[in-house]
C-alpha cells in the first residue's frame, strides 16, 4: 500500500485538478438530450465550456444560473427558477442537471428548494427530469463530481424495485454498466462491443460513447447532447441480470444502484490490462452462459504476445503518472503488471482508491511537485493530461496523453486504453515512444591514440 | 470591490454612448447565458504579462480549467504560462484560512520564482467572504520587496467587458507610472530618426501576431513602450505615461487605461485595428498625424506605399479565389468592423455580421462600411446563425472558437478569429494568412463527401418513395 503524501505548500503551480463541478456536468452529458446548468456566476460555466469543446472538439451543450452581484448577495434560488424555465421552455430537454459551484455552495443556495419552487410554478414542465447535485469546487475534482452526479442521477430516477416492480433478471441479457469518467467514449464502444459479443445487451450510465464520440449527426444543430443514455432506460436497470460497475471512484453510485433495484454487481477498479480484463470476460461467460467468442480469445492471445515483444523496453522503466485516483490505480497496476515502476505517481485528490496503487508514494498534488519528484526519481517517461506537455518538456522525457483535458492533440477522447485490444495497442505505443529514447545507446570513446581523424564529426 | 465601484467602471466618459443604458450591467438571463466572468476578462487582459507571476486566489474551478493560454505568445519569458491558484478548500474557507493561504502563496512564488511583480486575481469565493486582498497585497509587497498587484474581479460582478476594465483600472492605479523608460542606447537609434514613444493598448500578440506589426514600427522610429497585453514585460507597463501616442487597439474595453492615461498624462489616443490593408495603413497614419513630425509623415507615407504594393502582389492570386464569396462575421467589439474592411479588401461580400459586444461607434462604423442597411446581429445564437448562412448561401462563418464546433456539425466552411486560434492575422503581412486560411476551407473537397449520403442511403430513401408512392 503506498504512503499518501498530502499537500503541504500554500501555492498550486500548474495544477493538475479540475473541478468537480465540471465532471458533474459531464456526467449529465452522457444522457440523450440533456443539459447541464452549473449554479454559479457565467464564468463557471464558460470555462467549463471551452475546457469540454476543447478536449472532445465537439459544441457543448451548457448553462449557467448567471448568478451577478445582486443575487450573490441576496440570494440566488429565483436564479436557479428563472433559468430552469428558461431552459424548460427554449430546449424541452429530457434532464436538466443542476451541479453546484463553490459560489453558490458558499452562499448557501438552497436548491431543493429552488427546484420545488420551480416545480410547483410551472406544473407544465413536470415530466422534465430535474436533478440538482451538491458539487463546490473547493473540494474533490473531476472524478469526484462525475461520480456525485451519478449518485443523485441514481437517487431522483431510479425507481425502487418494490415501487416499479422490477425483478433483477427479468431481461436475462441485458447488463447495466456505471461508468466512471476516466473512461473515454473509445473505451465505452470497445465495452460495449465486448458485452454484446457474449449475445448481452449493455445498458450504459452514463454513455459518453453515444453523445461525444465525435459523429456527424443528420441535424445540423442540438442545443441538447446528440446521444447518450435515454432516461427512460434508468427505469429498466432493475430488471437487468447484473451490473458492471468500472472505476472506484463509483462505489457510492454503486451501493446506491443495489439497494434500489437489488441486481447483483461485479466491481472493477478499472479495466486495463490482462488480468482485469480476463476478469471482465470470465463475469460475462458466467452471466450469459455462452461460450467465450473466438475473437476475444484471438485478442488475448495477441495482447500476451504483444507483453512479450514490449517487455524487453517495458520492463524496469521508470514511469511518473500524474492523473486522477481511478486512473492512476488502473495504468500504475497495469505497467507493473509488464515489469514498469511507477516512480513518481501525482494524484489530484485523496481518494479511498489510492490504496490500490502500485507505488512507493502518491502525491495529492500538482505537476510542479511532479516536477520535483521525477527530477529526485528519474523517470524515463511521463503519463498526464495535455498540461504535462511544459512540464515533460523541462525534465526532458516524452509525454503520454492521458486523462482530462487534452487539448493539443486530436483524437485523445477517442482512445482505447481497455480490454485486450486497447492493452496491446498502448503496450505498443509506450514501447515506441521508449525506443525513441535509446536507451541502452553507449557513448562513443575514441582511443587517445587512435589514427582516426574524423571524430569529432563522427560524435556530433 | 463595492457596488458604486463597479457602477464607477461602467461610467466611461470617454465613450460616445455613455449616456446610454449601460450594456455592461444588464442581467445576465440564467439558462440563456454565454460569454465569460469579470475574471475570465481581467485574467484575458493581463495574463500575457510575461514576466509576472499570476495567482489567481480561488477554488479549484477559476485556474484549473483556463490557466493555459496558449493563444498569446512571449518572446521571451514564459512565467505567465505556469497556472498559479491558491485551490482553496472547504476547510480555507469554513475555518477563514484563505488570507493567509494567500499570505504563503506570495511569498511562495517569490522564493521559488522570482517575478518581477505579483497579480493578485481576486475570484468569487474571497470576494463574498470577505477577503482583504488589497491589504494582504501590500503587506506582502512591503514584506518581500516585491510589488503585489491586487486585480479584484470576481466573476459575479459582471461580465468579460467588466473584467477587461477593471484589469485596466488596476493597471494604471497600480503600475503605470512608476518608472520611467530607459534612455533609448544609441546603437539602436535607426541613424538620424528622431523616435517617438507610443502604447498599443488592447493588442494580445495572439499567435504572434504582434510580430507581423513591430517591424513596421520599428522602421519608422516608433518605440513601444508597451503593448498592453502582448508580449509585455512589468518594467514595461511602469512605463506607460510616457507615450506620446496611445492606440487603442481591438478592444474598446480598455478604453479607461486610453482615457486615463490621457487625463493624467495628455497623451492623445486613437482607436485603429490592424486588420486588413487599409486599416494598417490608417493606423499608421495615424500616429503621425498625432505626433505631427513631418519626417514621420513622410516615412509612414513611403512605407505604406511600399508595403501596400508588395502586399497587392501577394494577395492578388488570393483575391481571385476570394472574389465574390459571402462571409456571416460573428464576433464581438472592433472586431465586427475592422475585420469587414479587411474582408472587403479581398472582395468578399459580407452579409452580416455580430454586433452583441459592440459599441455606438462600431455599429457607425459597420454602417459605414456595410451601408445603411447592413445586417446586425445582436443575438447570435447558433441557430440564427445557421439560418443566416442557410438563406444567404454564405460561404464562410468568421467566428469564435466556441462556434467553431457548431458551424462544422452543420457543415459550414469556418474561419476561428478569437482568441484561441493558432494563426496571426494582423498586419500587412497577416493578411496572406487570413486569405490562406479561408481559401483551405471555402475550397476544401471535404464539404460535398460529408454532405453526401452514403449510397445504399440514397436507395433507401428512394423505396421508401417508391413505397409511398404505391401506398397512395
Amino acid at each position: 500500500m503506498p504512503e499518501i503524501l498530502k499537500r503541504k505548500k500554500a501555492l498550486s503551480v500548474s495544477p493538475l485538478k479540475a473541478s468537480q463541478t465540471i465532471g458533474a456536468a459531464l456526467a449529465f452529458l452522457g444522457f440523450r438530450h440533456s443539459i447541464p446548468m452549473l449554479h454559479g456566476s457565467q464564468g463557471c460555466t464558460a470555462f467549463g465550456k471551452v475546457f469540454f469543446v476543447r478536449h472532445f472538439r465537439e459544441p457543448i451543450p451548457l448553462q449557467t444560473t448567471a448568478m451577478d452581484q445582486v443575487s450573490t448577495v441576496m440570494g440566488s434560488e429565483n436564479s436557479v427558477i428563472e433559468g430552469l424555465k428558461t431552459i424548460a421552455e427554449k430546449n424541452k430537454p429530457c434532464l436538466i442537471g443542476i451541479p453546484t459551484t463553490g459560489l453558490s455552495e458558499t452562499q448557501g443556495s438552497d436548491v431543493t428548494m429552488a427546484v420545488a419552487e420551480f416545480r410547483k410554478k410551472n406544473p407544465q414542465f413536470s415530466e422534465i427530469p430535474v436533478v440538482p447535485v451538491s458539487t463546490p469546487d473547493y473540494s474533490g475534482c473531476l472524478e469526484s463530481g462525475f461520480a456525485k452526479a451519478l449518485e443523485a442521477i441514481i437517487d431522483m430516477l431510479v425507481p425502487l424495485a418494490d415501487e416499479a416492480g422490477t425483478i433483477p433478471g427479468r431481461k436475462h441479457n441485458q447488463i447495466n454498466v456505471l461508468a466512471a469518467s476516466f473512461l473515454t467514449p473509445g473505451d465505452l464502444e470497445e465495452l460495449k462491443e465486448i458485452i454484446e459479443a457474449f449475445g448481452l445487451q449493455p445498458v450504459l450510465v452514463p454513455d459518453l460513447s453515444d453523445s461525444l464520440d465525435g459523429h456527424l449527426d443528420s441535424a445540423d444543430f442540438s442545443s441538447l447532447t446528440i446521444g447518450g443514455t435515454d432516461v427512460s432506460e434508468l427505469l429498466t436497470l432493475g430488471n437487468a441480470a447484473a451490473t458492471l460497475v468500472v472505476g472506484d471512484s463509483l462505489h457510492k453510485a454503486a451501493d446506491k444502484l443495489e439497494q434500489r433495484t437489488g441486481v447483483d454487481d461485479y466491481r472493477f477498479d478499472h479495466l486495463m490490462g490482462l488480468e482485469a480484463t480476463d476478469r471482465l470476460i470470465q463475469i460475462l461467460h458466467d452471466i450469459s452462459g455462452e461460450p467465450v467468442p473466438y475473437k476475444l480469445e484471438r485478442q488475448r492471445a495477441q495482447l500476451q504476445d504483444a507483453m512479450l515483444d514490449t517487455h524487453f523496453m517495458l520492463g524496469m522503466t521508470r514511469f511518473a503518472i500524474a492523473v486522477d485516483p481511478d486512473l492512476l490505480v488502473g495504468l500504475s497496476q497495469m505497467l507493473a503488471g509488464v515489469g514498469g515502476e511507477i516512480v513518481t505517481a501525482v494524484t489530484s485528490v485523496n481518494a479511498r482508491s489510492l490504496k490500490q496503487v502500485v507505488a512507493e508514494q502518491v502525491k495529492v498534488g500538482d505537476l510542479e511537485d511532479l516536477e520535483h519528484m521525477v527530477s529526485d526519481n528519474k523517470a524515463e517517461l511521463l503519463i498526464s493530461n495535455s498540461h504535462g506537455v511544459e512540464s515533460a518538456k523541462r525534465l526532458k522525457i516524452p509525454l503520454l496523453r492521458a486523462g482530462f483535458p487534452q487539448y493539443d492533440t486530436l483524437g485523445g477522447y477517442q482512445k482505447t486504453w481497455i480490454a485486450y485490444r486497447g492493452a496491446r495497442q498502448l503496450l505498443f505505443e509506450i514501447a515506441n515512444m521508449l525506443l525513441a529514447l535509446e536507451k541502452g545507446k553507449i557513448q562513443a570513446y575514441q582511443s587517445i591514440y587512435a589514427q582516426k581523424t574524423d571524430f569529432r564529426e563522427q560524435v556530433i | 470591490m463595492k457596488q458604486k465601484d463597479i457602477a464607477a467602471l461602467l461610467d466611461e466618459p470617454a465613450c460616445v454612448h455613455n449616456k446610454k443604458s449601460k450594456s455592461g450591467c444588464a442581467k445576465p438571463k440564467p439558462g440563456a447565458t454565454a460569454g465569460g466572468c469579470a475574471f475570465d476578462g481581467a485574467q484575458i487582459a493581463l495574463l500575457p504579462i510575461a514576466d509576472v507571476a499570476h495567482i489567481i486566489h480561488g477554488s479549484i474551478a477559476c485556474a484549473g480549467s483556463s490557466w493555459d493560454n496558449r493563444g498569446t505568445r512571449s518572446s521571451g519569458s514564459c512565467l505567465f504560462r505556469l497556472g498559479m491558484t491558491t485551490d482553496l478548500t472547504e476547510q480555507d474557507i469554513i475555518m477563514g484560512r484563505s488570507e493567509k493561504r494567500l499570505f504563503h502563496s506570495i511569498k511562495q512564488v517569490i522564493e521559488s520564482y522570482h517575478p518581477v511583480a505579483v497579480f493578485v486575481y481576486n475570484t468569487c469565493i474571497p470576494a463574498l467572504i470577505g477577503d482583504d486582498i488589497d491589504a494582504i497585497c501590500k503587506s506582502a509587497a512591503e514584506r518581500w520587496g516585491t510589488p503585489v498587484v491586487p486585480i479584484d474581479a470576481a466573476g459575479f460582478y459582471g461580465t468579460k467587458n467588466l473584467g477587461n476594465r477593471i484589469a485596466g483600472e488596476s493597471m494604471v492605479k497600480y503600475v503605470c507610472g512608476t518608472r520611467e523608460p530607459y534612455t533609448l542606447p544609441e546603437s539602436v537609434r535607426n541613424g538620424l530618426i528622431k523616435t517617438h514613444d507610443i502604447n498599443l493598448i488592447g493588442e494580445y500578440n495572439i499567435a504572434g501576431e504582434l510580430w507581423h506589426v513591430l517591424p513596421l514600427l520599428d522602421e519608422l522610429g516608433l518605440r513601444v513602450l508597451c503593448s498592453l497585453s502582448g508580449d509585455s514585460r512589468y518594467h514595461e507597463v511602469q512605463t506607460m505615461h510616457r507615450a506620446e501616442v496611445n492606440m487603442m487597439v481591438c478592444s474598446k474595453a480598455m478604453i479607461n487605461v486610453a482615457r486615463q492615461l490621457k487625463d493624467a498624462f495628455g497623451s492623445p489616443w486613437f482607436e485603429g485595428s490592424f486588420y486588413g490593408i487599409r486599416d494598417v495603413s490608417q493606423a499608421l497614419r495615424d500616429f503621425s498625424r498625432l505626433i505631427d513630425d513631418a519626417e514621420l509623415t513622410q516615412r509612414t507615407e513611403a512605407l505604406i506605399q511600399r508595403e501596400e504594393a508588395l502586399i497587392d502582389a501577394k494577395l492578388s492570386p488570393w483575391r481571385e479565389k476570394l472574389k465574390g464569396k459571402k462571409v456571416l462575421l460573428y464576433t464581438g467589439g472592433v472586431k465586427s468592423w475592422s475585420v469587414i474592411a479587411a474582408l472587403q479588401d479581398l472582395g468578399m461580400e459580407v452579409v452580416a455580421t455580430g454586433t452583441k459586444k459592440s459599441t455606438e461607434e462600431d455599429k457607425a462604423r459597420i454602417r459605414d462600411l456595410m451601408g445603411s442597411d447592413a445586417v446586425m446581429l445582436e443575438d447570435g445564437n447558433p441557430r440564427a446563425l445557421i439560418n443566416i448562412v442557410r438563406n444567404n448561401e454564405v460561404d464562410i462563418l468568421i467566428a469564435g472558437g466556441r462556434n467553431m464546433y457548431t458551424a462544422l456539425k452543420a457543415r459550414i466552411p469556418f474561419l476561428d478569429i478569437n482568441q484561441e486560434r493558432e494563426f496571426g492575422y494582423a498586419g500587412y503581412a497577416g493578411m496572406v494568412e487570413l486569405a490562406r486560411q479561408m481559401v483551405l476551407t471555402i475550397e476544401s473537397p471535404i464539404w460535398s463527401a460529408v454532405r453526401q449520403p452514403a449510397s445504399w442511403q440514397l436507395m433507401t430513401n428512394k423505396d421508401e418513395a417508391v413505397k409511398e408512392v404505391d401506398h397512395a
